[in-house]
C-alpha cells in the first residue's frame, strides 16, 4: 500500500518526502475539521446536564 | 549487493503481500484511533475552546457603544464600583440563540464565552460557537431566582473545564448589552445526574427564597465521565451599567474585545 503510493509519487526521495508531507497536512486537516467532529458528535455526544 | 536478494522479492507469494497490506492498514487504523483520540480528548479543547471564545469577542464587539469607547478608556485605571440601580432583566430568545457572554478569570484571562439558550447537546453544548447553555426551566438573567446553565467539562472546546478550580470569592461576570451582572462564588456541590433540585429557584430547597439571584453553573464530573455532575454556586455581587464602564478585573479584556 505506502510501497505503492512511494513509486508513484513522482521526482527523486527529497521531492517525495516533500509530497508525502503536504498530503499529511491535508489528511490531518480533512480529519480534525469534518471527520472527527462528525464522529465525535455521533458517537461520544454526552450529557453534561441534570434532568 | 542486489542480486542475491532482488530475485527473491520478486517470488513474494499473494499470501505475502496480502499479509503485509493487511498489517499496513491495521497499523494505519491505530493510528488514527491515536490521533483520533488525542484529538478529542486534548487538542480539540483548544481548537474548539478558541472558536467558542472569538465568537464570544465577536459578540462583545457587538455591544459595544462606539461613542463609549473613550469614556471606557478613561476609566480604565479606576476602580469601578457596582451600581444601586436595579439590573434589567434580560428576557431569552429562541432555543440555540446567543444573549449574554460569560465571563470567569479564574478559567484564564482571555476566557469569554456565549451564554445561550437551551442546553441541547447538538446544537448548543457541542456547537462549535456556543458551548454553554442556559436551562430553559431556570429562572431569568438580571431575575430574582437561579440562573442556571450547563457546559462540558472536558470535549467539545470544554468550557467548564476549570470549574473545580473555583475559589470562594471568586467573580463570575454575565455582560448583556446593558451592562454586567456579576456574581461571587460560594461552593461546589457534587450530584447525580438526576438531582433537578440544583436548578431549583433557589437551588436545592422546594420553598421560594425572595430576594436572592443566583446562578448555577453545572458540569460533568469526575473528569471524562458522566456518572456525576458537578454544581458551582454563585451570588449576585452587583450590576454595572455599561455607561460606568466594565468590573476592574475584566476591563482589560473587554477593552481588547472592542
Amino acid at each position: 500500500m505506502y510501497a505503492a503510493l512511494w513509486r508513484l509519487l513522482p521526482g527523486g526521495v527529497f521531492l517525495k518526502l516533500i509530497q508525502l508531507t503536504i498530503i499529511l497536512v491535508i489528511v490531518v486537516f480533512v480529519l480534525f475539521e469534518w471527520v472527527f467532529p462528525w464522529i465525535a458528535q455521533t458517537l461520544l455526544s454526552e450529557q453534561s446536564t441534570v434532568e | 549487493m542486489s542480486s542475491p536478494t532482488r530475485p527473491s522479492i520478486r517470488k513474494r507469494t499473494k499470501l505475502m503481500r496480502v499479509t503485509g497490506v493487511t498489517g499496513e492498514v491495521l497499523i494505519t487504523a491505530g493510528a488514527l484511533m491515536g490521533l483520533f483520540l488525542s484529538w478529542h480528548l486534548v487538542l480539540n479543547d483548544t481548537i474548539q475552546g478558541d472558536r467558542q471564545n472569538q465568537s464570544a469577542s465577536a459578540l462583545a464587539q457587538q455591544w459595544q457603544a462606539p461613542e463609549s469607547s473613550s469614556a471606557e478608556q478613561n476609566q480604565a485605571a479606576a476602580i469601578v464600583n457596582p451600581s444601586n440601580e436595579e439590573p434589567p432583566v434580560t428576557v431569552s430568545p429562541a432555543e440555540g440563540e446567543a444573549f449574554a457572554l460569560l465571563y470567569v478569570p479564574r478559567f484564564g484571562p482571555e476566557y469569554v464565552r456565549t451564554i445561550a439558550e437551551g442546553v441541547d447537546v447538538e446544537s448548543v453544548l457541542n456547537s462549535r460557537r456556543l458551548g454553554v447553555g442556559r436551562y430553559l426551566e431556570s429562572d431569568q438573567l438580571g431575575d430574582y431566582g437561579n440562573f442556571a446553565l450547563a457546559a462540558h467539562r472536558t470535549t467539545f472546546g470544554a468550557p467548564f473545564g476549570d470549574i473545580g478550580e473555583l475559589r470562594v470569592g471568586d467573580q463570575i461576570y454575565v455582560e448583556v448589552p446593558e451592562g454586567w451582572h456579576a456574581y461571587e462564588f460560594r461552593n461546589l456541590e457534587y450530584v447525580w445526574e438526576t438531582d433537578v433540585q440544583v436548578l431549583n429557584s433557589f437551588p436545592k430547597l422546594q420553598e421560594e427564597v425572595p430576594g436572592y439571584r443566583v446562578i448555577t453553573l453545572t458540569s460533568c464530573h469526575p473528569k471524562f465521565t458522566v456518572s456525576e455532575r458537578v454544581i458551582a454556586y454563585g451570588l449576585y455581587s452587583g450590576w454595572y451599567p455599561r455607561d460606568g464602564g466594565p468590573p476592574t478585573e475584566i476591563a482589560d479584556l473587554v477593552k481588547e474585545n472592542s
